[in-house]
This record gives C-alpha cells, sequence and structure tokens, in this order.
C-alpha cells in the first residue's frame, strides 16, 4: 500500500527531472563549451575582464549594502511585530507582509514614479524652493529600490522565527541579570539566527542577481551582473558566454544555500 | 529569626479590565517554603510574576527586606525563577546554561566552573555539563533550570508550577528533592501550584487563594483540619459541606440532630456551614448514630472503602473508611466532636470569594 | 519598568512602525492617487478622472496581457496543485533518504535565482525544440509553482495522524476511499493555500516570464517592463492599482477566510 502511494510522486519526479535537473545541466554544458561544442573554460574566466569584474563588484556591493540596510531595518520592526502581534496572521503583520505579495515590476514602477527627474520627489522640492535633486540613476536608487522591494524578505522569516521564542525563555535571562541589551546579544539573536541566516538570503540572492531593479532605477549605465548576463541572452545571444556567467553567480547561490542548511535545520526561518 | 523577607502590600492587579488580584496582602517570612495554592487563574502565578518583577502591579508595592522594588527590573532583584516549561536556553549547552547569569555578574572562570559542579551535583545531575538541552528529559530538564536559578544565590527561589509537565512517579520524587534542596540551601521557596498534595507535601505555609483573593493561610494541618470556608474545604481534599445551626458554643445540628463539636463564639442559633471530612464520619449500628442512613454507593479505592450513605433529608455524605457497608443496608453515622468543623455562612457569593479574612 | 517608560517605549515604536509603513506604501499610494490625476503631470494634480482607466480597458494589448496572465495563473496553480498534491503524499510516505532527497530537489527553484531558472528553462525548450510561446510560460509556472504547493501541503499531512486513516481502513473503508473521506478533508486547507499561493506566485511572476515567453506574447509583468522602459504612461497607473487591489483582495482571502475553519 505504501508502494503505490510513493508511486505518487512519479509525475512530480519526472516533470522535475525534465525542468530543474536538465535545465541546470544544460546551463553547465553551456558554460563549459564553447560554439563548436569543444570544452573550455572561457566562459567561465571571461568574469576576469575589467568590465564583468566591475559589474560583479558593483552587484556584490550593491546586494550587501541592501541586505544590512534590510537586517537592521527588518530586526527592529519584527521584534516590534511580534510584541503587537496576536498570533502569526494577525492583521498588523499582515500589513507589513503584504508589499511581498505585490508585483515586483509594479514596486520598482512605483519608485521609479517618485525619483524621476521631473518625479513626485522632486517635484515637491520644487515646490518648496528647495534644489531638485538627481536621484535616479545613481547606485543610491539602485540600493532604495532593492531595500524596498526585499524587505519583507528579511522581515518575515525574522518574525517568524521570533514567534517561536518562549516569553520565558526572555524572562529567564532577565531574571538571571540579563540587561535588556545583554538579553538581546546572548539570548534573541542567537535564538533568531536561523531566521536572520534565512532573510539574508532571501534579500542577497535577488539583490545580487537582478536586473530589472537595475534596468529601471539605474538606467542603462550602470550595469550589474544580472544586465550582463540578461544582454548576453535576449541581445548578444552568446548564450555559451551566458551561461558561464551564470555558474559563477551560482556559486554565490550555492554558498548561500549551504548557510541555509548549516544554520537553519530545522527549515525555522522558511518564509512560507 | 523569621523575620519578613517579602511584603506585598495592597496589590492589585487587572488584565483588560478583568481584576485579577484584589488588593492583596502577604508576608514571607525568611527561609520558609511557602505555596500559593488554587485553580487556575485564581491570581497564584500572577502574584509570583509580580515578584519576580515580570508584570507591574496597578498599584500596592513589593517590599523586599523593608526595601521597595516594585519599580526594580527582574535583573536587578535578588530572587531568581524556575519557569513553567523551564525556559531553559536551546542555544547553549548545559554548561552555559547555568552559567548564564555568573557570567553576566562578572564572575570568575574558576568560580563559574566550580558553582557549575556544585550546583550539578546538588540536583544529582555530575557530568552534564557538555549536553545539549534537546538531550535531556523533561525531569533532567528541570533540575538544570532549578540549578540554573541556584548558582546565583538567590534569597528567594520562585518556583511556577515547575513539576506540571512531569509524570506522577517523576513528580512524586521531584517534591522531596525540592524538600531537600530547600533545606541544603537555607532559603525561602515560594512555589506556585494547583496541585493540594503537592502543596500539603511541601510547604510550611499555604496560601490558598481563588478570584484574586487569599483565602486562608496556614500550615498544611491548618489547612486541611481547620478550612475557613466552603472553598477551602472543598478544594483541599474532599469534604462533606453541609448546612447546620449553631444552637450555642460546642453545639451543632444538622438535618435536625444534635452533634457535639468544639467550637465556639458563632453565638446562638446561628445558620452555619460545617465541614466534615469524609475519613472522620465512623459507621456505626443505626440505633448508635447521630444520624441515621442508607448506603447506597460502594467503591474499592484499595486503601478504603468509598462509600456514599444517603440520610432521610436526601443528603449524600461521602464515607472513607476500611470497614465495609454493602450497598442498601442501613448505617449510624457518628463523628467525634474535633472532627466538625464550623465556618460561618457567606453573607453574599461576594463575601464567598473574600472568604473569611479576620 | 515603570509605567512612564513603558508609554515612551510604545510611542518610539509606533512611531518606528509608521516610518516604515510609509516607506512600504507610499509608492503604492501615489500610484493610486496618479492613477486617477487628470493631468499627466506627476506633480500635479489636474481633477479626478477614470480616463485612464477607460484607456487601459480599451487597449487591446493590455486586455490580452490581462487575458494571459490570468489563464496561465490559473492553470499553473490547478496542475501545479494536482502534480504536487500527489508528490507531497508520495513523499511523506517515503523513507528518510529519499525524502531528503526528493526535497531538496523541490528546494531548488525556491532557493535558486530567478534569472538562472528562467536561463536553464529557456535553453532546456530550445534544446528539446519546444518552440516559445503560451505553453512554455505555462510549463515554467507550473515548474515554479510545484514546490510552494507541496511546502504547503507537507506540514498538513505531518499533522494528520495515521490513526484516523488506519480506523477507516479498520471500519471496512478501502485506501482510496478512506483516503478522501478521512485524509483529504484534513490537508484539504493546505492544497487550497497552496494553490492560491502557487496563482499569486505566477501572477507576479516577471522574471522567468521574460526568458521563456517569445516574441508574440505578453503577460502583465512582462508587458509594463517594456512599456516602462519606453517611459511611464498614466494608464500604466490605473493597471497597477487594479492589480493592487486584485492581490490584496486574494490575500485577504487567503489568510482570513481559512481561519474559520480551523
Amino acid at each position: 500500500m505504501n508502494n503505490s502511494k510513493r508511486l505518487l510522486a512519479g509525475p512530480y519526479l519526472l516533470w522535475m527531472t525534465g525542468f530543474i535537473i536538465i535545465p541546470l545541466i544544460l546551463i553547465l554544458y553551456y558554460g563549459l563549451t564553447d560554439r563548436n561544442g569543444a570544452f573550455t573554460l572561457a566562459n567561465i574566466t571571461a568574469i576576469s575582464t575589467p568590465e564583468h569584474m566591475k559589474a560583479l563588484w558593483l552587484s556584490l556591493v550593491l546586494s550587501f549594502v541592501s541586505t544590512v540596510i534590510c537586517l537592521v531595518l527588518a530586526y527592529p520592526l519584527a521584534m516590534i511585530l511580534r510584541h503587537r502581534g496576536v498570533g502569526q496572521k494577525s492583521f498588523i503583520v499582515f500589513i507589513f507582509i503584504l508589499p511581498m505579495w505585490m508585483n515586483f515590476l509594479l514596486r520598482t514602477l512605483a519608485w521609479q514614479t517618485l525619483l524621476e527627474k521631473n518625479g513626485v520627489i522632486n517635484g515637491i522640492l520644487t515646490m518648496l524652493h528647495l534644489p531638485s535633486q538627481s536621484l535616479i540613476n545613481t547606485p543610491g536608487a539602485i540600493i532604495f529600490g532593492m531595500v524596498y522591494n526585499f524587505l519583507p524578505f528579511m522581515v518575515l522569516p525574522v518574525y517568524n522565527v521570533l514567534c517561536k521564542i518562549d516569553d520565558n525563555t526572555i524572562n529567564a535571562a532577565r531574571d538571571l541579570g540579563a540587561s535588556p541589551f545583554q538579553t538581546l546579544i546572548r539570548i534573541w539573536l542567537p535564538l533568531s539566527f536561523p531566521g536572520i541566516v534565512s532573510g539574508i538570503t532571501m534579500v542577497f540572492v535577488p539583490a545580487l542577481t537582478t536586473f530589472v531593479i537595475s534596468n529601471l532605477l539605474g538606467g542603462s549605465k550602470i550595469l550589474l551582473i544580472g544586465n550582463v548576463i540578461e544582454q548576453e541572452f535576449m541581445k548578444g545571444s552568446n548564450w555559451h558566454q551566458g551561461s558561464g556567467l551564470s555558474l559563477v553567480l551560482m556559486i554565490f547561490i550555492l554558498i548561500s544555500m549551504a548557510l541555509i542548511a548549516k544554520y537553519d535545520k530545522n527549515g525555522e526561518g522558511s518564509a512560507f | 529569626m523569621n523575620k519578613p523577607l517579602i511584603d506585598l502590600v495592597n496589590i492589585s492587579k487587572s488584565f483588560d479590565g478583568t481584576l485579577v488580584l484584589d488588593d492583596l496582602n502577604l508576608s514571607v517570612k525568611e527561609n520558609t517554603f511557602v505555596t500559593l495554592l488554587g485553580p487556575s487563574g485564581c491570581g497564584k502565578t500572577t502574584t509570583l510574576r509580580i515578584i519576580g518583577g515580570f508584570e507591574t502591579a496597578d498599584t500596592g508595592s513589593v517590599i523586599f527586606e523593608g526595601e521597595d522594588i516594585s519599580k526594580l527590573p527582574p535583573n536587578k532583584r535578588q530572587l531568581n525563577t524556575v519557569f513553567q516549561k523551564y525556559a531553559l536556553f536551546s542555544h547553549m549547552n548545559i554548561a552555559e546554561n547555568i552559567a548564564f547569569g555568573l557570567k553576566i555578574k562578572g564572575k570568575s572562570r574558576a568560580y563559574i566552573d566550580d558553582k557549575i559542579r556544585y550546583a550539578l551535583r546538588l540536583v544529582n545531575l555530575d557530568g552534564f555539563e557538555k549536553r545539549s538541552v534537546d538531550s535531556l528529559s523533561g525531569g533532567q530538564q528541570q533540575r538544570i533550570a532549578i540549578a540554573r536559578a541556584i548558582v546565583n544565590e538567590p534569597r528567594v527561589l520562585l518556583l511556577d508550577e515547575p513539576l506540571g509537565a512531569l509524570d506522577l512517579k517523576l513528580r512524586q520524587d521531584m517534591q522531596y528533592e525540592l524538600i531537600r534542596l530547600k533545606n541544603e540551601l537555607g532559603i525561602t521557596f515560594i512555589y506556585v501550584t494547583h496541585d493540594q498534595e503537592e502543596a500539603l507535601t511541601m510547604s510550611d505555609t499555604i496560601v490558598v487563594m481563588n478570584q484574586g483573593y487569599i483565602q486562608q493561610m496556614g500550615s498544611p494541618e491548618q489547612i486541611y483540619n481547620e478550612p475557613e470556608n466552603a472553598f477551602v474545604a472543598d478544594f483541599i481534599g474532599e469534604s462533606n459541606i453541609v448546612p447546620g445551626i449553631m444552637l450555642r458554643d460546642e453545639l451543632v445540628e444538622i438535618f435536625g440532630a444534635r452533634f457535639v463539636c468544639v467550637d465556639k463564639g458563632f453565638g446562638n442559633n446561628t445558620p452555619v456551614d460545617v465541614v466534615i471530612r469524609p475519613e472522620d464520619i465512623d459507621l456505626v449500628e443505626p440505633e448508635k448514630g447521630t444520624l441515621r442512613g442508607v448506603c447506597t454507593h460502594l467503591i474499592f479505592k484499595g486503601v478504603h472503602y468509598e462509600m456514599e450513605v444517603t440520610t432521610p433529608d436526601g443528603f449524600e455524605w461521602l464515607v472513607h473508611s476500611t470497614d465495609l457497608c454493602p450497598v442498601g443496608k442501613e448505617v449510624g453515622i457518628h463523628v467525634d466532636p474535633f472532627d466538625i468543623q464550623i465556618m460561618n455562612k457567606p453573607a453574599s457569593e461576594d463575601e464567598e470569594a473574600v472568604g473569611v479574612n479576620e | 519598568m515603570t509605567r512612564t517608560k513603558q508609554l515612551i517605549r510604545r510611542v518610539w515604536q509606533d512611531f518606528y512602525l509608521v516610518i516604515i509603513m510609509a516607506f512600504l506604501y507610499a509608492p503604492i499610494v501615489t500610484m493610486m492617487v496618479l492613477s486617477f490625476n487628470s493631468s499627466k503631470s506627476r506633480t500635479q494634480w489636474g481633477g479626478f478622472t477614470l480616463d485612464w482607466y477607460a484607456q487601459m480597458f480599451a487597449s487591446r494589448n493590455i486586455m490580452s496581457a490581462l487575458h494571459n496572465t490570468l489563464l496561465i495563473a490559473f492553470l499553473s496553480a490547478l496542475i501545479a496543485t494536482v502534480i504536487g498534491t500527489a508528490a507531497a503524499i508520495g513523499i511523506s510516505s517515503m523513507k528518510q533518504v529519499p525524502k531528503t532527497l526528493l526535497m531538496g530537489i523541490t528546494n531548488i527553484p525556491m532557493l535558486n535565482a530567478d534569472i538562472v531558472t528562467g536561463i536553464s528553462l529557456m535553453l532546456a525548450f530550445i534544446a528539446f525544440g519546444i518552440s516559445m510561446g503560451f505553453k512554455t510560460i505555462l510549463i515554467s509556472h507550473i515548474t515554479f509553482n510545484i514546490p510552494y504547493v507541496i511546502l504547503s501541503v507537507m506540514p498538513k499531512l505531518k499533522q494528520t495522524s495515521r490513526s484516523t486513516y488506519e480506523a477507516a481502513m479498520d471500519l471496512g473503508a478501502g485506501p482510496v476511499y478512506a483516503f478522501f473521506k478521512v485524509v483529504f478533508p484534513d490537508i484539504l486547507p493546505g492544497v487550497l493555500s497552496g494553490f492560491l499561493l502557487a496563482f499569486t506566485m505566477s501572477l507576479d511572476d516577471f522574471i522567468i516570464t521574460h526568458f521563456t515567453r517569445g516574441a508574440g506574447i505578453n503577460t502583465l509583468s512582462t508587458l509594463i517592463y517594456s512599456e516602462v522602459r519606453r517611459g511611464i504612461r498614466p494608464s500604466m497607473y490605473a493597471l497597477s492599482t487594479v492589480i493592487f487591489l486584485a492581490v490584496l483582495a486574494l490575500l485577504l482571502v487567503s489568510n482570513f477566510a481559512p481561519r474559520k475553519k480551523a
């Protein structure tokens, strides 16, 4: 009887093999061959050209900064929500998670509206007779867009983990003489670490690989590694090169997957 | 030498408009085992949390050795708590858990190691230093929670239903452990439970609480033998509570029959409640009994028989006895004068909650 | 802690909540307001109008993209729910090692970057000789939706005790009957929330669609992307507002409706 039950996973296994495993192998194949199908490492080593290095470095810097900002903003927020929200599904929590489900293009579009040269913020500045600022097409605008888009991805896992911490664990620390700050450092932070790691990954990976945010808020002059890869596939049509760069990118993704597996063994910090 | 260590003065507390504690006054002497006993929602845990500093009372103050500590945060109070579900730090091993309070206080490594060894020996868990919290059973976790609290040498140990999550056998073992610990440490224990047997076994003083009021405070013997009101009588052990009329000092009439008792000062012809424990009822020949009835129910309980004797007025008396009386047989009921406990009738429901405070 | 301190702390917390809330919602609200602004300027209020909504509904491009988006979201969620629920039941009856392996595969599309998933699918479709279009978008969406369904159904399966299923068999029910009468009602909330999650994810997706759509077909996301790069038109604000309200309604239903049953 259990045998027949297990067979129910058959279609799934076939599907995932066909559309997850094989496609990934294809990237590997394209990444390691040239146009004639011969083995080469050139697509991988192409990352070391100045323009690719510049794009990768900028991607790393911007996504790192965005992740840090998200964490700094989200942790206090998750703490407050934990103290306020009654149960996992309280309305106030819902309000802060809601933007996560908004179409991500729309969210970026919204910031474009605010930041543009004759956008809303500059409009307000002009009305107040203040000099207008060039906000759009700067790395700052990209960071803004990343933080805005991915903040809920940090809030949710951290909040979920915080909710699982028993009040009495905190009381016990206070009871044993820990000040509020010591309690934060020695109890809250270590106990919520799985959520923090999960949140960092959920922000860092999409930020590192994005091409949409940089395209809409960074203008055509700022290229992230995501833009480079996208162009190889959609414009340059050098798929081998694109696949090779994707493989480089996947190293970073694999590192974050390994981090999650190490620190969030029980899936405590998962957002869904 | 037994001077008051903690005084609760006029403490009131409400949550969302519901009064949980109403003008509570309680004095705890040094080096005693005090148990707050009552049904859930009676305010006992709230009282403990106010002493521990996890709740702030709406009014009133907490006095510790003559000093008002009402506004002190928990980390500044000279007392430690053992929580209901242990509340161990799951990201630390056993030694780190126990060392937590000492590290905060900045004690030396050698002192801390010494204390950990001492505490683990005290709770019979030598060699558990490197174990993880998850690898311990409930009973072991409870011992660690106690060890973690006592290494800080608190003047008072607060225990919030610490044995509630353990099974019966383990609970009984831990009761003796706690008594031993208290004697070895020579500090004050304030213990919260809803289990009357636990309270009777361990305490020097029991504080029976209900609906935010103290119903009675006294030694286990006093609480059991001389309950001051129907709530206490009913909550502690089983009892027959019957209406009676105090004819004069030392004579009470129950269902038309006159019983000699030892209580005085209720006035003449006053309606009262009479408490008689089931094991204090002697079943005798019908003609020798003060009251007559028919045995209507019989269960063998091991150490004794549990019987119900119905008297002509319809009251079913609960009787525990090693003598068997078959169902349907007529028997007489006799009660020795000192086994009869007289209580004032509550004038209203409100007074019933307040109980007899004088 | 004294009362005043508590009060001050509460005020700070409220302040912080309001700041973050403003950060999260100001852009969305701005778009909504602009969608009713008859002036094309973003800073001047030219009076209330529904013109942009009329323009939006009149646009063939937008309407066909909307049609595609909804159809793909519905079909991909439905197929993913069937495959995913069956998979969850199968996986949960497996031994530890194959279970871990399959759950690992389930996690790949969730943890992998969308751009890599998109590219890899595009390469696969070309390698398999499947021409890009509606089909390929649908297959891609089913692929990234299946894990969400599995992750919604799995916890419910864990909660369902074996004994109720065995009790049903003991009372004479066959395995299939016992499953549909006893187990399925128990996991139904998970199946439904998996479906809704998949539906929402499909609506929201841009990146994977971008790589697998081919030239002739647009979903709302890809349409917005191409429009925005040419310059924002107010009808886009109207479209955004409609999508926001639709997603809001969907989420309110999925978050707060099943609560009564539980």
